[in-house]
């Protein structure tokens, strides 16, 4: 046993020698025209060594370590704790979650505004997450090209907006129902696909969106994007210093305050506060109705399902079509919110990160996915000095999440529906 | 009002049924019986449209079904169970007689966030049918507990109250006795007759426990190999030398 622990501590710190000395080893200078290899610094070279070191020595003892984090996730987990009763635990939910929503209505109004710019970047990302935990967590579809049904949603309000003038608050339903749309064309052909098949072919119908809105240079601009994208209004007034648009008046004249720039970054804010919250309502209760139940039961057991007369490309295409439509949703925010977007922002790393949010939330489980949602975006903003590290960062967190708590953040907890007695 | 006529299943080059002939009707419990592989759970994977048959028809109320895909075959009245129990383990008893009533609920999406009175109304008489057949089948006190969580022989009985809440008029059980004790089975036998007799389901019934199948069969259809071997009534069936050479001489 130890010998065989030894050989094979050995043989990972060798792996990892191979790989990192020739990345970070070599260094290519560019002389002139020509490019030369350099040897690189003995801080480097110590660097490697020790990583390998490290390696070996964690490989080697790896039984106990991961037994010690196997320790904490008991910990953690809470396995002694006498379980709750049903419903009390969800009304204690209830409450909490309303309580967050209040405190979160007032918070913008004592913050920074890049703080509350964030805030809002991460409600997007809420949207986004709880749209596709529809489709990965409770209907079992893992879409890797949702990041399109995003973009579709972006930018159809850019497009409205710069073709005909549209608002936001006409350009909102649109863009979420266009989204809608594609899943529900897009989903049909695919849907009879399972598993790896399945994710294969919505990654490429993602890059196809992407692809098409860079080359299809006269309608969107190409990889230059579409700028110029209007602030969402209120009642017909306008945030910004001067009325754009005839027939608007401006908000600080209205209310005969003096002009704040915090105050568009503030109404986005709270436009997606409220948006989040419907999202997460709306699929709440969608959960409870009889399309829930049958995202659930296809995914637990298709033959089952489709014994009892529960059509599978109806079902799938319901669960496909809604959280497409919540995409839509958020896309159409996020235009509003940066005023310009180009392909750049729909890349298939988006999806990726969305579907971390999801995964690492714990597939179908709300409150997981906020959790994840706000951790993922606001992570990377505080360790910016370490953004080089990014990716390599999320792929370690990853790992560590997997093996620390691979059912995610907060297990998903099912609605469960009681049958009362009668007498 | 079932009538299964030359049905042929081929495999490669395995026939795993070949010119089976079946007629079941109204109010009758007929029975599959067969040695192990014999094809007869091939024989319902046609008949409820997991297979597309590779010869013959299958008619239901006079409609060709065979080759219709599973969900429609379905919804047309004729319900099955399974070998081996699938049931909707993370989900609640009665939350998959629920889902078994999906196609009766009002799938309106709106009309299900507003929750409108029509709505409601449904949602409660899927529960109190729901209720119901919990009832009938014992589970009352399980209701609200995971399926999986169930002991194999409530398993099996939620599985058959799975099927009666979509108001089947053809029921489809497939050993519905393998793994139950005496006293179970001996429940299962009443609750099969009581199907045919106070509800007007047709079944048709593969079993090997011998006892429950003479007792409650109408008629018994042999089948050996994928071919017909023998079919007739119970005392029939006892007395052909075929059947007692092939099968339960066998066994
Ligand atoms: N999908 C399939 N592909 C290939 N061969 C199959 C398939 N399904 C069944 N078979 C074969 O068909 C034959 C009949 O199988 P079947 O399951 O219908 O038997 P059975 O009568 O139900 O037996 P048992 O009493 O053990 O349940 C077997 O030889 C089996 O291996
Ligand atoms: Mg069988």
């Amino acid at each position: 046993m130890a010998a065989h622990n030894f050989k094979h501590a050995l043989f990972c710190a060798f792996i990892t020698l191979l790989i990192s000395y020739p990345i970070l080893g070599f260094n290519l200078e560019a002389q002139g025209i020509n490019i030369t290899i350099t040897g690189a610094d003995t801080t480097t070279i110590l660097g490697v060594l020790l990583a390998a070191v490290v390696v070996f020595l964690f490989q080697l003892f790896r039984d106990q370590i991961m037994g010690r984090v196997g320790d904490l996730t008991s910990l953690t987990a809470g396995k002694h704790k006498e379980p709750m009763a049903e419903n009390r635990r969800a009304k204690i939910e209830s409450w909490v979650l309303t309580g967050i929503v209040i405190l979160a209505l007032f918070w913008p109004f004592f913050m920074s505004r890049g703080a509350v710019d964030l805030a809002t970047l991460v409600l997007i990302y809420i949207m986004l997450a709880l749209g596709l935990n529809v489709v990965v967590g409770l209907a079992g579809l893992l879409d890797l090209g949702y990041v399109a049904f995003y973009a579709v949603g972006a930018y159809t309000f850019a497009l409205l907006s710069q073709y005909l003038g549209v608002s936001f608050w006409f350009a909102l339903p649109i863009g979420a129902l266009l989204a809608a749309t594609f899943g529900l064309v897009l989903g049909f052909p695919v849907l009879r696909l399972r598993g790896d098949y399945l994710a294969i072919v919505t990654l490429g119908f993602g890059e196809i969106i992407r692809i098409l809105l860079n080359n299809w240079t006269n309608l969107t601009g190409g990889p230059n994007g579409i700028g110029g994208i209007p602030d969402p209004t209120l009642f017909g007034m306008e945030f910004g210093r001067r009325v754009k648009e005839e027939g608007n008046t401006s908000f600080h004249e209205t209310f005969g305050i003096a002009y704040s720039g915090e105050h568009k970054v503030i109404f986005l804010y709270l436009i997606a506060l409220v948006l989040a919250v419907f999202t997460a309502l709306v699929i709440r209760r969608f959960m409870r109705m009889p399309v829930g139940r049958a995202w659930e039961a296809l995914r637990e057991d298709e033959i089952a399902a489709r014994s009892l007369g529960l059509s599978r490309t109806a079902v799938k295409l319901s669960a496909f079509t809604i959280g497409a439509f919540f995409a839509g949703f958020a896309g159409t925010v996020f235009a509003s919110k940066q005023g310009f977007i180009s392909p750049e922002s729909f890349v298939f790393l988006e999806s990726a990160i969305i579907l971390a949010i999801v995964v690492l939330g714990g597939m179908g489980s709300q409150i997981g996915v906020v959790l994840a949602a706000i951790a993922v975006t606001i992570l990377p903003e505080l360790a910016r000095e370490f953004s080089e590290y990014r990716m390599l960062i999320f792929g370690a967190a990853m790992v560590l999440m997997m093996v620390w708590r691979p059912q995610g953040l907060m297990p998903m907890r099912r609605i469960h529906i009681e049958l009362k007695k009668q007498e | 009002m079932l009538e299964v006529k030359n049905l042929s299943m081929r495999f490669g080059g395995l026939l795993a049924v070949d010119q089976v002939s079946l007629d079941v009707q109204e109010r009758e419990i007929v029975s599959i019986i067969g040695p192990n592989g014999a094809g007869k759970t091939t024989v319902f994977n046609c008949m409820s449209g997991f297979y597309q048959p590779t010869g013959g028809q299958i008619l239901f109320e006079g409609q060709e079904v065979q080759g219709r895909p599973d969900y429609k075959i379905s919804r047309l009245g004729m319900v099955r169970t399974f070998q081996h129990v699938r049931l909707f383990n993370q989900m609640t008893v009665v939350e998959n007689l629920l889902v078994a009533q999906h196609r009766h609920l009002n799938t309106n999406l709106v009309a299900g966030l507003l929750k409108t009175p029509s709505y409601r109304e449904r949602e409660q008489k899927s529960l109190d049918r729901a209720a119901y057949w919990l009832d009938r089948v014992g589970l009352m006190d399980l209701a609200n507990r995971e399926a999986g969580n169930l002991a194999y022989g409530q398993q099996r009985r939620l599985e058959i109250a799975r099927c009666m809440v979509t108001e089947p008029k053809l029921l489809m059980l497939d050993e519905p006795a393998a793994g139950l004790n005496p006293a179970e089975t001996k429940d299962l036998n009443q609750l099969i007759v009581s199907l045919k007799e106070d509800y007007c389901v047709s079944v048709v019934l593969i079993e090997h426990d011998m006892s429950l199948v003479m007792d409650i069969s109408d008629r018994i259809n042999v089948i050996n190999q994928g071919r017909p071997l023998a079919s007739g009534t119970p005392e029939e069936i006892r007395q052909n030398d075929d059947v007692i050479k092939a099968y339960l001489g066998e066994a």
